[in-house]
């Protein structure tokens, strides 16, 4: 956040439960180390929240607002699974505290040495470090940026966060939609601590956007092209047409065709594709898990 | 789950409305239900196949009465990305409750939409009613021409129906010629992405249909959601449909299931194909993308 200190105060340590090996490939990963917490927890039957923060880098607060865009939901939220504990505006902490789930929103500008910091620390002090947006998982915009702008004319190196740190989940598209920042605050919820039924739901939903993490940080309207055309899949649904926040995509005799001028590389067409993934074992049950999320937001 | 999928009843159909029975394809069964989700305000438009700019080539289209309904009645063997539309609905159309007809897997792509909502905003709740139609495989709009154009020799614009069933693709022109051509032949035109599709009846829909199973103008129906069963009883109360029962029907639910069983086999075949189509350097097999394993 600009205007901090840069470096870290003492007190802000790493405490002696550092997290485990990084990256986390799998849900699973994440969980192993909270074991022992959870059995020590186990005589306590009101299960304790997690904590969410924001990290704010070089993004335009759409999807801090996003977070907020859940209205209700988001009091919902704060009152019964998570703890705010870190954001710009909504959080008057200065420093990035230890936390359960980081959501990093912008890229990282590489000419700005707070931004660097701060993102190697949010990386150090959360459990699950998330990509939130278009910008922190591919660039988005920002992948346009040559620099010479009032007034950081000399800020134009700006990359997706994986560039400096490594990210365990991406929540695409620009801006992020928010029933799915609350699908996955949910489900990370679940998966930190829920039960063993709850862990397996969770780890399952998760998956899917834990791999597209590790798939990589490009991507434009052409995957539609080099990952679903190209390889035979595309059955003309058109979802990358409906999902396209610019309206880059237009269908055309069923199929796709990007308007690459338009396309600002936020990934919501790829990830939204029913071919990029449908994993049965979530989506057979979509009604039990719709079911259970409305539930939860009662 | 099996190869159809979860449902809470399967029967046989037909529409009891003889406007609607004029257009449709088999029992009228999608139109008839959004005609009578429309009236009873269960959904506030849906989106459809409308007509298009080109004869027989449709366009997906947000329908909010009756009449337009019966414009998009009966099936269009080519592709209309409805889920074009989904977000639109919602927005410039102003839906709150949106009904959508889809093939297999353009329901697969609603129910994506409404568990990992990543660029659907607004979107999930909104779903009031999915309705899915049985799809073996779709053909790109220029394939529907080679076929009509080419193999059936019949213009596209004279054409007044077209119908795939008892192993021929048939077409009906508005002066009474009917051209034929084995539905074996237009296996070489059906679009690449259909061949790893294992969804025959629409497993995730609230309620699908097809005229498979069932006798020549009903059609098969599986209800399948909870939120499908109150729509369908409550159509069933207000008197739009007749019914049998599905196991008193020639020829049945058996024939359904051997279809289904076919595909979902044939295809799965392919998927499994695709991982071994290349080879590495080492001799080993290297493989496509696989969208159910990962991204």
């Amino acid at each position: 956040m600009p205007g901090t200190t840069p470096g870290r105060r003492p007190e802000a340590k790493p405490a002696a439960t550092q997290p485990q090996g990084k990256p986390a490939v799998k849900p699973s990963d994440v969980i192993v180390n909270e074991k022992v917490e959870v059995v020590q927890k186990e005589e306590k039957p009101v299960a304790e929240k997690i904590t969410i923060g924001e990290l704010h880098l070089s993004g335009c607060t759409g999807c801090l607002v996003t977070l907020a865009d859940n209205y209700e939901g988001l009091f919902k939220l704060l009152d019964d699974y998570a703890d705010l504990v870190y954001a710009l505006t909504l959080v008057d902490v200065r420093h990035v505290p230890e936390m359960d789930v980081c959501l990093v929103e912008g890229s990282c500008c590489l000419n700005d040495k707070i931004s660097v910091e701060e993102l190697k620390e949010a990386r150090e002090k959360s459990k699950v470090l998330v990509a939130y947006g278009g910008c922190a998982a591919y660039g988005n915009i920002t992948r346009f940026c040559r620099g010479g702008q009032w007034n950081q004319p000399g800020q134009e190196a700006f990359v997706p966060i994986s560039e400096v740190v490594d990210v365990d989940l991406y929540i695409p598209s620009c801006p992020p939609c928010p029933q799915e920042v609350r699908n996955v605050a949910v489900m990370a919820y679940l998966l930190l601590k829920g039960n063993e039924e709850q862990k397996n739901l969770a780890t399952a939903y998760l998956t899917p956007l834990m791999q597209l993490a590790q798939r990589g940080n490009e991507a434009c309207g052409c995957d539609l092209m080099y990952d679903v055309i190209n390889q035979g899949l595309c059955m003309g649904c058109g979802t990358c047409a409906g999902t396209c926040p610019v309206r880059a995509v237009t269908m055309e005799y069923g199929k796709p065709n990007v308007n690459r001028d338009l396309c600002i590389k936020c990934g919501a067409c790829y990830a939204q594709c029913p071919r990029s993934w449908f994993n049965f074992d979530v989506m057979n049950n979509y009604e039990g898990i719709m079911d259970a999320i409305k539930g939860a937001m009662q | 789950m099996d190869v159809l999928g979860n449902y809470k009843s399967a029967i046989s159909a037909r529409s009891t409305d003889k406007d609607i029975l004029k257009k449709s394809q088999d029992g009228g069964i999608i139109t008839t239900l959004f005609a009578y989700a429309l009236e009873e305000g269960i959904i506030d438009g849906a989106i459809v196949a409308g007509p298009g700019d080109e004869p027989w080539k449709p366009e997906p289209m947000v329908v909010t009465t009756k009449a337009e309904l019966l414009a998009s009645a009966g099936t269009r063997y080519t592709i209309s990305p409805n889920l074009s539309l989904i977000k639109e609905a919602t927005r410039s159309y102003g839906l709150d409750r949106v009904g959508i007809v889809g093939t297999p897997c353009q329901i697969q792509a609603v129910r994506k939409a409404q568990l990992y909502p990543i660029g659907m905003r607004d979107v999930d709740d909104k779903i009031a009613l999915a309705l899915g139609i049985f799809c073996m495989e779709n053909l790109s709009y220029q394939a529907l021409e080679a076929i009509v154009e080419d193999h059936c020799n019949q213009k596209m614009e004279s054409i007044k129906k077209m119908d795939i069933g008892k192993g021929k693709f048939t077409v009906y022109t508005e002066r009474g010629a009917v051209s034929q051509m084995p539905l074996k032949l237009i296996h070489k035109y059906v679009q690449p992405g259909c061949n790893v599709c294992l969804d025959y009846v629409a497993n995730l829909a609230d309620i699908s249909s097809g005229s498979v199973g069932s006798p020549d103008g009903w059609s098969t129906v599986f209800v399948r959601s909870t939120k499908g069963n109150a729509v369908w009883d409550g159509a069933i109360a207000a008197g739009c449909f007749e019914t049998k029962p599905i196991d008193q029907v020639k020829p049945g639910l058996d024939l359904v299931t051997k279809l289904a069983t076919e595909k979902i086999t044939k295809n799965q075949k392919n998927v499994d194909a695709r991982k071994t189509v290349g080879l590495k350097a080492d001799g080993t097999p290297k493989g496509l993308r696989n969208p159910y394993e990962s991204p």
